[in-house]
């Protein structure tokens, strides 16, 4: 066989540098007239070892990680002219223990088939992994809408978004309205803030979310498509386009599609604006037709009045990608994955202080212990586990005595925080959960659309709470004011965002409220990370006296004599830690 | 709600009024479309960088949206600005990965560099300093993006040092 040569050419492998690599590998190809074949793909998975390459030759496979310019020059001379591999760059292999084999065996893929695979701008490479094969099944075996609505709802697939709720039955919904027109809209607007699930779906195998857009549209009879995918993921955007230009080529989009006589379909891109609350259903219709994203009252849902009030049905990326593999393999292959109520498998962004920050798919039911240490490596730098953020904005942080529970929808909930889009936040000891804590209601009030309230000003008034106790400002009563106002925006707020926003405060009070309390009464953080509550000091037996943060200091708050230690006044200090980042000594002590 | 963001930033003295010619074949491939309200403020903002409160009037005039209701939807979405941008737009991220991972510092250092607080543009309008919610590239926290590249794993001082070589660059 001819050597393959593939560079992983996802968002993150280009902030890497990935491209840099090709470029250099094309060079190399083309100056010395080697023999292989160069290859793009998307995301690989493994974010933290980017960028990533790997070779595919009579032997076997060798993926070599943190592959830059200079690494390239030396693999492809290594492995490709002298036949020798290079161990020590090689990340993961079929054919000996690799520092990564764990990482790409404990997970099972179903979403990411593709991903890091094909290359996400060719039709045919798609085709040539069963592509476009389920929708050619139903077409060729006749299959009935009713039976694909069964499938899917026999196989338990259940949102992916966050809301979880039974694809099969949305589907059945939609498909009961009766109507000439009829809207499939794909929701790719992930704006929680440390998620990338969608985005690499879409980067690495956009034909898939094409093909289940196109089933979805069969088993409900949707006349048109709609992609609506945030403006913050251009190379996404630039994927899709091409994907659906060569669906509209091949016929595989237009009129009579697959041969089904009847069945007419077109998919286009709507570009979002920017605003959390568009990945709401009704929010993102209205976004849709070209309003101010505000969400409205449910019912009528938008299966029976959705996009210009035609009946519609929504689903997210990941659940849009999961579908072709379900109408190929059946139902019950599906369900084998998964717990009782959780079926299949579920991407996560594993990200924050974590080894391994990438992107995961496990069976749902694995433990999050599993998630974080087996997939995920630990904690960096040997720190100390001490929770991880599951649902964003939206969702909690789930404490690390709590990490034997299992990631499915209903284990989750109740902890307190939602399984939401697949975001995992590894946080350690030198995370204040009340700064977490803070920093989520800043989000969600930001976001926020104005429409109601409690939303609109209860967000605020807890997040004026919070920078008052991370200020030391804190007062006896907060906490329960804090629970008040929570449970008040919960119960009078119209759409999820309202809905959830208080659970990162909740779910830290509930499991962190130690931290609370020690801001409040004891003006301390734990953590060390709220400033106004920190002491900067100089440990005079490290400090050599070399004037470098005296010099740093932007409020010359630190006085001292050349190789004499320092002194910093206290009543001067902003505690902005310069002096700290500067300090090549670790002279200068927190508390 | 954003408004505040919008009402805080400093205002640089006005540039040239701009080329108002462009925008017409915005206008006729929109116009009596529904829905295309926000391609078409987006196809403005890639015009000029910013929606000018000339272009909101002259699409008014065109089209028959009252401004209000532009001027509703411009406000209502992060992506819009109202002000002219610098050159380089420096987006620093500020998602959930980022944060802990001490994403203030890469902001407090820029700001104190540029001269400039979030949102603001440099007096030279060469740069615009902007922090954003999430740009996606998690697993190299901190980050941030100019243009279409992302730099990832930061400290403070390498922002500074990023921003310099451009401005050198700009200079030669």
């Amino acid at each position: 066989m001819l050597t393959t040569v593939t560079v992983g050419l996802g968002s993150c492998g280009i902030a890497a540098g990935a491209r840099k690599t090709y470029e250099k590998i094309e060079a190399l190809k083309s100056a010395e007239q080697l023999q292989f074949e160069l290859r793009k793909t998307s995301c690989i998975g493994m974010c933290y070892r980017e960028p990533l390459v790997e070779i595919r030759d009579d032997t076997g496979t060798y993926l070599y990680g943190e592959v830059d310019a200079d690494r390239a020059v030396e693999v492809i001379e290594k492995h490709i002219n002298q036949h020798s591999p290079v161990r020590d760059y090689i990340v993961y292999s079929d054919l000996f223990e690799a520092p990564e084999n764990g990482f790409i065996q404990d997970q099972v893929k179903i979403v990411l088939r593709n991903c890091g695979y094909i290359d996400p701008e060719s039709l045919e490479e798609y085709e040539g992994r069963n592509g476009y094969a389920a929708i050619r099944k139903i077409a060729s075996e006749q299959i009935s809408r009713e039976k694909v609505i069964d499938t899917v709802l026999r196989s338990g697939l259940r949102g992916r978004g966050g809301g979880g709720f039974s694809t099969g039955m949305k589907w059945k919904f939609a498909f009961g309205n009766q109507s000439e027109e009829k809207f499939v809209i794909c929701n790719a607007d992930e704006g929680d803030p440390g998620a990338f699930m969608d985005r690499s779906v879409l980067e690495g195998d956009p034909h898939s979310v094409l093909e289940g857009m196109i089933i979805a549209a069969y088993a409900i009879g949707a006349t048109h498509g709609v992609i609506y995918c945030r403006a913050e993921y251009p190379l996404a955007i630039k994927r899709l386009n091409i994907a659906i230009r060569q669906a509209f080529e091949k016929g595989y989009l237009g009129k009579n599609i697959f041969g089904i006589t009847g069945f007419n379909l077109d998919i286009y891109i709507k570009e979002g604006a920017g605003a959390f609350v568009c990945g709401e259903e009704t929010a993102l219709i209205a976004s849709v037709e070209g309003e101010r994203g505000m969400p409205r009252k449910r019912p009528p849902f938008p299966a029976v009045s959705g996009l210009w009030k035609r009946p519609t049905n929504i689903n997210n990326v990941e659940t849009f990608a999961n579908i072709p593999w379900i109408i190929l393999n059946g139902a019950e292959a599906f369900a084998r994955y998964g717990t009782e109520k959780s079926k299949g498998t579920k991407v996560f962004a594993l990200a924050g202080k974590v080894r391994h920050s990438g992107l995961v798919e496990v069976p749902m039911g694995m433990t999050i212990r599993d998630v974080i240490f087996k997939l995920g490596g630990g904690i960096k730098n040997d720190k100390k586990f001490k929770a991880v953020q599951m649902g964003g904005p939206s969702g909690g942080c789930i404490p690390a005595f709590l990490s034997d529970t299992i990631v499915d929808y209903d284990s989750v909930n109740a902890t307190g925080a939602i399984m939401g889009s697949g975001g995992m936040v590894v946080m350690d000891e030198t995370t204040c959960m009340v700064d977490m804590a803070r920093f989520f209601l800043d989000f969600t009030r930001k976001e926020s659309c104005g429409k109601c309230t409690f939303c609109r000003m209860g967000t605020k008034r807890m997040l004026e709470i919070l920078e008052r106790i991370t200020r030391g400002e804190g007062v006896s009563g907060d906490i329960e004011k804090l629970e008040e106002l929570a449970y008040q925006i919960k119960d009078n707020s119209l759409c999820g965002l309202g809905q959830t926003a208080p659970n990162p405060v909740l779910t830290t009070i509930r499991y962190f409220r130690d931290e609370y309390e020690a801001h409040i009464h004891h003006k301390k953080c734990p953590a060390r990370v709220c400033r106004p509550l920190l002491t900067y000091q100089v440990n005079q037996e490290k400090c050599t006296g070399c004037m470098v943060c005296l010099k740093n200091c932007p409020v010359q708050a630190i006085t001292g004599e050349r190789k004499q230690p320092h002194l910093i006044h206290q009543e001067l200090c902003t505690r902005c830690g310069v002096c700290f980042s500067k300090c090549k000594f670790d002279a200068i002590t927190i508390s | 709600m954003r408004i505040a963001r919008i009402d805080l930033r400093k205002t640089l003295p006005p540039i040239d009024s701009p080329d108002l010619v462009q925008l017409d074949s915005l206008i006729n491939r929109y116009k009596g479309k529904k829905g295309s309200l926000i391609p078409l403020l987006q196809g403005i903002q890639e015009l000029y960088g910013y929606i000018p409160k000339e272009a909101f009037e002259k699409v008014s005039g065109e089209t028959g949206i009252p401004v209000s209701k532009m001027f509703g939807i411009a406000t209502f979405y992060a992506q819009f600005r109202l002000q002219p941008v610098g050159k380089h737009i420096i987006k620093v991220c500020h998602g959930t990965a980022c944060h802990v991972q001490n994403a203030v510092e890469i902001s407090e250092s820029l700001e104190e560099a540029l001269k400039v607080r979030d949102g603001e543009t440099t007096e030279d309008r060469l740069f615009t300093l902007e922090s954003v919610a999430c740009l996606g590239c998690c697993s190299l926290a901190p980050v941030m993006m100019i243009g279409d590249r992302t730099y990832g794993k930061l400290t403070g001082t390498e922002a500074i040092k990023i921003i310099k070589n451009i401005r050198l660059g700009e200079s030669n």
